[in-house]
């Protein structure tokens, strides 16, 4: 009989939105990125691209260009109309401008971050002055029919340059006119379709780089108008274009999801003659690649697969290692799925509803690794629907199972859920204080009487539950010296005295429940926090950090414990510092109190204090290896991290009880059926 | 000439026939092979073989015209010696003597004097270096070439695994999965290489790479089917590639046109594959080449390209990817399991060619006369496919009939067919007349044909015998539907059996009264006419491997080899052993024109050669060591005349010459001439003019002109003037006179005609003879009988007064003197 009996949850049928464009920081360190959805989240690549910031989505606010202006000013606009500045610290949209031409198709902000250009349906380009606290109507440029569905500013922005339908234009800034008009499908006579310019990016030589939805990707000399080269590398449209800083290299997107890179090379050894050569090709993604990036040091592109891949160019790098390793991003690097561990219920988070359903049971027990005949099938209780455009921020189910919460970016909901019987009743409490919205995180005390819920500038605020269904808003908790960022994880002890909550400064502050007041400050790290959870027994602080460092952190004594202090003098292993994604979920097993159970999305791993760590030396992931041994030899194998990769990918892993584990899988199987299908390709024939 | 005193063996064909890539002369004219020891010369626009250059002791592992000077070519050979030639004339002007094997060849327009070869490391096996060969200015033929400096270490021994870049600024070699250039002037190295796993996409290995001509830019293929483009090489960081990816299966060869804007690549697949622009989208394709490409090159002017391929077919490509011609030797066949056999009618050696096919290849010329579609089914590519094929031939005495065994090898049981073909005068090739589905219920072992030349029509017989433990007689039968189109067919007469034995050989005596047929370890003798077991011979132990009847005047034995290694003879009439010898012989073969047998034998790694007479126990001939491959099939072909051999101890080469083919497939001949001699008999002193494509209508008026100046020179100013001056006015007016404005061909014809007759008092038997001359020439499988013949009615002919008779009026052996003079071979007085 194996150590635990686990629930295999494989009925959370979430699918990520695909990816609608990507936009680097220009000089800085964080990627932008929006979704079909309309969600636009952060990622930052000092934080080892930990996803670091996510606004949820609005039905009616369909994000098509993203550009960052002014420093660290995002932007968005879309088929809307409406251009969007959103405030990344309180992750939300923070005001927007109509732009007066329709919906808009693309949007460039000049390199010194001043002016945004917009291209609109009706065939206009405007240009916005930023202004502080907000954007300021410039003028129009010369208008001529047909969408501008793509724009790039010259980076002596003095230049724009716009592709639409069968023509790319290049505008004079100053005076607003067309100074060049280039027919893209000039040379295809045979072909009566419309050439549709996808996108386009003007560089500093004067040469427009333009994709179009022959498959082509063409470089124009603007001033003749004259085309210099052109590279055929698909039978379907070149959808995205990203040029490097240095601009020697380019990527592309193309809709059968490949990308490929194109470099600048001098054709021989010393000479100055360069020519743009397409050199890797790429297949990480399935369907269209709708957005492509390119950092300092890496390729990244997302595609309507709902994937984010960030492709590290070898040559940039200074040594083979975590820095150097493909990273996929399908899901989210917070956990959607909560779970009532008395109840036997999983809530689980969707775009615009959520889920609540019961585990099955069984009677029967069975060997290691033996399937168990369910006695009762899972059974899927409730499904609440959020009213009105806006998408859920977050949500949450008490342990008890008898109140679900959830929070959008206006409104805050607190159900209370009564079983009778097979026969479930969900009533809303009335009279929800009225708070800070929105939510950024909730969570249930361990005891269901309180609910604290995780608010902007660093508050988090405490609600007495009532019965038969009510609530009251007891305190707001404050970090004493203010903070501007967002709550955005929360923690409370088991015994109801604790609270850690953690702000998007990465500082993470401790509060004592009894008297409300602020304890301590867990001493600051350079990393953003994955997740953080108290020990119910010893009432340690246990952190993860997007670099993957692990530290317990002695709330009652406020400082770090002695077998963390060994963890760092030590070092950890370099296969664990060198996973790709981060721990998003953080529990213990009261019954080993030096088991600390925690999970990523590739794996599940019991962490046993009591063991010796691991070295460089030995096999982290040595399972497979002990198995096999023979018990003395296996007692001397043993180490701290005991990983499991058998549940792939895990979306959230948590214990019922001592010897229960529920796992939520999602196989990317079961996604791409839900996609659309993707462009027919032979395989072989020509 | 004098004889010299051994008998070398000398390869002649088939197997590793390309050795290296195919270098085109300067002006695309002609084009230069590795072949066996050879290099080989063909012309461009007809295909033929102009000039054979031998003088290598080994096999040529390099050819490259001199960058100094486009009519030399430099070639190297696994004798370790690297060869000058002045191809033109087909004279070798130097020989550099580096020591060690050559195992590929490479020249430098910028290296002045030296060249540069991949020899084995000392010391090491497996390890291969390239090192540049100083060939030294010191006069004299043979020269020692010491001066070597290695280049590159640890290379690949295939030449497709080498070349250099642009103005020869560096040099790459691939080996496994990595990838080193080297450049001349930093002397730097710089070293990559790609993931050796071999996971989903395959095998990576490096199988060959191509240097683009002016840039830099490496081409390399690899064994999963991609085409990397390698651009940036001098850094050893920021190197970067591209992809190209088409073939399903190893990428034979790479070329980059003279401009470097396009690439060929070709594969097992049989399609040559042109990428434009380094575009994966932008390719075009040469499809069904026939057999997989083993080397591309281009010619220096862009106009062609040459593909060599596995069966040893060369196809000269147009630029625009259109197939222009196709130069074939002897096509090396999956397996041949039809045996050698001689085609009564052409003189040539037939055998499986393409899957399939049955190939004609003609000794004289090597080149394939054609090939017959025996199985008629399309050929699928694809491993562990059974596919028909065919596996035993035989012709009738004449060339009339010839019938053809193939099968499908299935697991539980064989498909088999028999196919009777008639030689159709009209179409000038070979007619299906009866196909018979299962001849035998198992394999057929062994098929012969009754053969006598005298014989009428309805005395031919075929017998097969089959595994299933009988022989069969088949007979023509006159066709009694009246729908039918042919007037005889064939069908079963007699089945004969022995003791429930497999069938295992059969023959027909010279006289075609009595069949031999073995039967596992006896041989049974049949009377042809009543079918009547007369006798059986063993000689137990051991299965009877190979049977043959004696010929001419040792007709009454009856050889026989066995598996347990003994060659036995009996005598027919006494029905007892005559002799018998101990020796494994894998090859009977007796030869037709004379009462010679050559058995072939394999003992420890070598094979030998044993000819000898029935008559007596002692033989002939032997040749030991003949060669370190097996012999699987050898066949006697008669000679055009029967040469001149002085020694006595090869007069059994004098009526007919043994070819023999190697596991290899390799065609290997003795010869008694010496190493310089050329091989063929044709001797062809090459001239620009002569190999000039040549229109019927220049052939006509060559022939006129010429008859008109022997009319000259021979008959003096006798002639009469006028005539000339009658006809030729005739023949201005028809070449000078516009298109337009010509009457009615029909008209012009006989006029036409007329001025090229000549008047009946003007005839000379001389021009008669130059005509029966040339003739006779021409058809050079004429046989000497008949060119007696017609040589007596040229004396028949022949008027009684004529001027210059005597001068050319010569004895019958004279003549053959002359002829054999002027067969001669005088090249290498120009040596001197």
């Amino acid at each position: 009989m194996g150590e635990f009996e686990v629930h295999r949850v494989r009925f959370f049928g979430l699918v990520p939105a695909g990816v609608r464009c990507l936009v680097c920081q220009p000089r800085g360190g964080r990627l932008a990125l929006a979704r079909t959805d309309g969600a636009v989240e952060v990622y930052n690549f000092a934080a080892n691209y930990f996803q670091e910031k996510v606004i949820p989505g609005h039905e009616a606010r369909s994000v098509e260009a993203l550009c960052w202006a002014a420093g660290d000013r995002l932007f968005g606009a879309g088929l809307g109309g409406d251009i969007t500045e959103y405030d990344l610290a309180r992750l939300c949209a923070a005001h927007s401008v109509d732009g007066c031409g329709g919906p808009i198709w693309s949007m460039a902000a000049n390199s010194s971050g001043t002016q945004l250009a917009i291209g609109c349906e009706d065939g206009s380009v405007k240009l916005f002055q930023v202004v502080p606290g907000g954007i300021q109507f410039e003028r129009n440029l010369d208008r001529r029919k047909g969408r501008i569905l793509c724009l790039s500013w010259h980076p002596s922005d003095t230049h724009i340059a716009a592709g639409s339908i069968d023509i790319l234009r290049v505008f004079d800034v100053r005076s607003g006119q067309t100074v060049q008009r280039v027919m893209v499908n000039y040379h295809v006579q045979k072909v009566k379709r419309e050439c549709i310019v996808w996108s386009i990016a003007f560089l500093s030589s004067g040469t427009v780089v333009t994709s179009d939805s022959f498959g082509r990707v063409q470089f124009w000399d603007w001033e003749r108008g004259t085309l210099l080269e052109s590279h055929t590398i698909s039978t379907s449209a070149v959808l995205s274009l990203a040029v490097s800083e240095k601009e020697d290299s380019i990527i592309v997107g193309t809709s059968t999801g490949a990308t490929y890179q194109f470099q600048l090379l001098p054709v021989k050894t010393g000479s100055l003659e360069k020519r743009w050569v397409r050199t890797k090709p790429f297949q990480h993604h399935t369907h269209d690649v709708r957005a492509v990036a390119h950092s300092s040091t890496a390729l990244i592109s997302g595609g309507l697969d709902a994937q984010l891949v960030i492709r590290p160019l070898m040559e940039k790098m200074q040594k083979k290692g975590y820095e150097a390793a493909l990273r996929k991003f399908t899901f989210p690097h917070r956990r959607l799925v909560s779970c009532a561990r008395k109840a036997r219920l999983l809530l689980f988070q969707f775009s615009q509803h959520l889920e609540l359903w019961r585990l099955g049971s069984t009677d029967e027990t069975g060997d290691d690794g033996e399937v168990l005949p369910l006695r009762r099938m899972p059974e899927h209780l409730v499904q609440l629907k959020s009213k009105g455009p806006e998408h859920i921020y977050c949500s949450c189910v008490s342990p008890c199972g008898s109140w679900v919460s959830y929070s959008t970016a206006s409104r805050f909901h607190l159900y209370r859920v009564q079983y009778e019987g097979d026969g479930v009743s969900v009533k809303k409490v009335p009279k929800v204080p009225k708070l800070l919205l929105p939510a950024y995180q909730l969570q249930f005390s361990s005891d269901s009487s309180s609910l604290f819920v995780a608010s902007a500038r660093g508050s988090v605020h405490v609600l007495q539950l009532l019965e038969p269904g009510g609530c009251k808003h007891l305190h707001t908790l404050q970090p004493p010296s203010g903070s501007p960022e967002a709550v955005y994880l929360l923690a409370s002890s088991a015994d109801g005295h604790w609270l850690a909550a953690v702000g998007g400064d990465w500082a993470i502050h401790i509060y004592n429940l009894k008297c409300f007041k602020h304890h301590c400050m867990v001493p600051m790290y350079s990393c953003a926090v994955t997740a953080v959870a108290i020990h119910p027994v010893t009432n340690n602080l246990v952190i993860t950090y997007s670099d993957q460092q692990l530290f317990e952190f002695s709330i009652p004594e406020k400082q770090y414990t002695a077998w963390s202090r060994m963890v760092q003098n030590r070092g950890l292993h370099k296969v664990w510092l060198e996973r790709d994604s981060p721990i998003t979920h953080i529990t213990f097993n009261p019954k080993n109190p030096s088991h600390i159970l925690l999970h990523d999305i590739y794996m599940f791993c019991v962490l046993d204090k009591s063991l010796p760590l691991p070295d460089n030396s030995t096999l982290l992931m040595n399972q497979g290896t002990l198995k096999q041994l023979p018990e003395t030899a296996r007692q001397r194998q043993l180490h701290a991290f005991k990983i499991c990769k058998k549940f792939q990918p895990l979306l959230f892993a948590d214990l019922l009880d001592e010897k229960c584990l529920v796992m939520v899988e999602r196989p990317i199987m079961d996604i791409k059926t839900q996609l659309p299908l993707p462009i027919q390709q032979k395989k072989f024939g020509t | 000439m004098v004889a010299p005193a051994t008998l070398r063996v000398v390869r002649c064909g088939g197997s590793t026939l390309h050795g290296a890539r195919a270098v085109f002369s300067a002006d695309s004219k002609y084009l230069l092979c590795a072949s066996g020891d050879f290099v080989k010369m063909y012309s461009v626009a007809t295909e033929e073989t102009l000039r054979l250059m031998g003088g290598h002791a080994d096999l040529v592992t390099g050819i490259q015209l001199n960058p100094h000077n486009h009519m030399q070519l430099y070639s190297s050979s696994l004798d370790g010696s690297i060869k000058l030639w002045d191809f033109m004339d087909g004279i070798p002007i130097k020989t550099f003597t580096v020591g060690s094997k050559l195992l590929a060849l490479y020249t430098l327009a910028s290296s002045e004097d030296s060249v540069f070869v991949v020899i084995p490391k000392s010391g090491e096996r497996d390890k291969f270096q390239l090192v540049s060969v100083k060939l030294t200015k010191a006069a004299g033929q043979d020269v020692e070439a010491k001066e070597l400096s290695v280049v590159l270490d640890g290379v690949d021994a295939s030449p497709k695994c080498i070349a250099f870049g642009r103005e020869g600024e560096y040099v790459a070699s691939v080996k496994e999965v990595n990838l080193q250039v080297y450049f001349f002037k930093q002397k730097q190295l710089n070293r990559f290489s790609v993931s050796a796993m071999k996971t989903k996409s395959g095998n990576n290995c490096f199988t060959c790479i191509a240097c683009h001509p002016t840039e830099d830019c490496i081409a390399t293929g690899h064994a999963n089917g991609k085409i990397r483009l390698w651009r940036n090489f001098y850094h050893k960081k920021e190197y970067t590639f591209s992809t190209l990816h088409w073939h399903h299966d190893t990428v034979m060869d790479l070329a980059f046109s003279i401009e470097g804007t396009s690439l060929l690549s070709g594969g097992v697949e049989s399609v040559l594959v042109l990428w434009h622009n380094e575009s994966d989208c932008q390719k075009d394709f040469l499809p069904r080449l026939g057999s997989a490409i083993e080397y591309i090159s281009m010619s220096s002017d862009g106009a062609l390209c040459c593909t060599l391929h596995t069966d040893n077919r060369i196809t000269i490509i147009n630029s625009n990817l259109r197939f222009s011609k196709s130069i074939q030797g002897l096509i090396k066949s999956p397996g041949v399991k039809t045996g050698l056999v001689v085609d009564p009618r052409t003189k040539a050696l037939v055998l499986n060619g393409e899957p399939g096919h049955l190939q004609f290849y003609c000794l004289q010329s090597d080149q394939q006369l054609f090939s017959l579609d025996i199985v008629q089914r399309q050929y699928i590519h694809q491993a562990g496919l059974n596919q028909a094929d065919l596996v035993k031939v035989a012709f009738s005495a004449q060339g009339k009939w010839l019938a053809t065994v193939e099968e499908r090898e299935e697991v539980a049981d064989p498909e088999l067919q028999l196919k009777l073909w008639f030689y159709d005068e009209e179409t000038q090739s070979f007619k299906l007349n009866t196909r018979i589905n299962m001849p035998h219920e198992d394999h057929i072992t062994d098929m012969c044909f009754r053969d006598m030349d005298e014989l009428e029509d309805d005395s031919l017989i075929l017998v097969t015998a089959g595994r299933d433990c009988v022989f069969k007689v088949w007979v023509m039968v006159e066709d009694t539907d009246p729908e039918a189109q042919q007037s005889v067919s064939w069908s079963c007469d007699f089945v004969g059996s022995y003791h429930n034995y497999q069938a295992t050989n059969c023959c027909f005596s010279e006289d075609g009264s009595l069949l031999a047929v073995s039967f596992e370890e006896t041989i049974t003798v049949w009377d042809s006419v009543t079918w009547d077991l007369k006798c059986t011979f063993c000689y137990p132990p051991g299965k009877v491997r190979n049977i043959c009847f004696g010929r001419l005047t040792c007709s009454k034995y009856l050889i026989g080899a066995t598996d347990y290694g003994f060659l036995c003879c009996w005598n027919l009439l006494s029905c007892a052993l005559e002799w018998s010898a101990h020796l494994n012989v894998l090859v009977l073969q007796p030869d037709p024109l004379s009462e010679h047998i050559a058995a072939v034998s394999w003992l420890s790694k070598e094979s030998s050669l044993f000819v000898f007479k029935p008559n007596e126990p002692r033989p002939v001939y032997i040749q030991r060591n003949l060669c370190k491959e097996k012999i699987r099939l050898a066949a006697f072909v008669p000679r055009d005349e029967p040469e001149m051999i002085s020694s006595e101890k090869y007069l059994w080469l004098r009526r007919s010459q043994l070819f023999f083919l190697t596991d290899m497939q390799e065609l290997m001949t003795l010869s008694t001439k010496s190493l310089e001699e050329r091989l063929t008999p044709s001797s062809k002193q090459l001239a620009v003019e002569e190999s000039l494509p040549v229109t019927p209508f220049s052939v006509l008026l060559g022939k006129h002109r010429r008859q008109q100046s022997q009319e000259d020179t021979d008959l003096g100013k006798r002639v009469l003037h006028n005539k000339r001056e009658q006809d030729s006015p005739a023949v201005r007016e028809l070449l000078h006179t516009p298109a337009h404005v010509l009457p009615s061909a029909s008209f012009l014809c006989p006029i036409f005609i007329n001025s090229l007759l000549i008047s009946k008092e003007n005839k000379s038997a001389e021009e008669v003879a130059d005509e029966v001359e040339m003739e006779s020439e021409k058809t050079q499988e004429d046989s000497d009988e008949e060119r007696d013949v017609t040589e007596m009615e040229q004396e028949d002919t022949s008027p009684m007064e004529l001027l210059g008779e005597m001068t050319c009026k010569l004895s019958k052996s004279q003549e053959k003197e002359l002829r054999k003079i002027r067969k001669m071979d005088y090249s290498w007085i120009s040596a001197f």
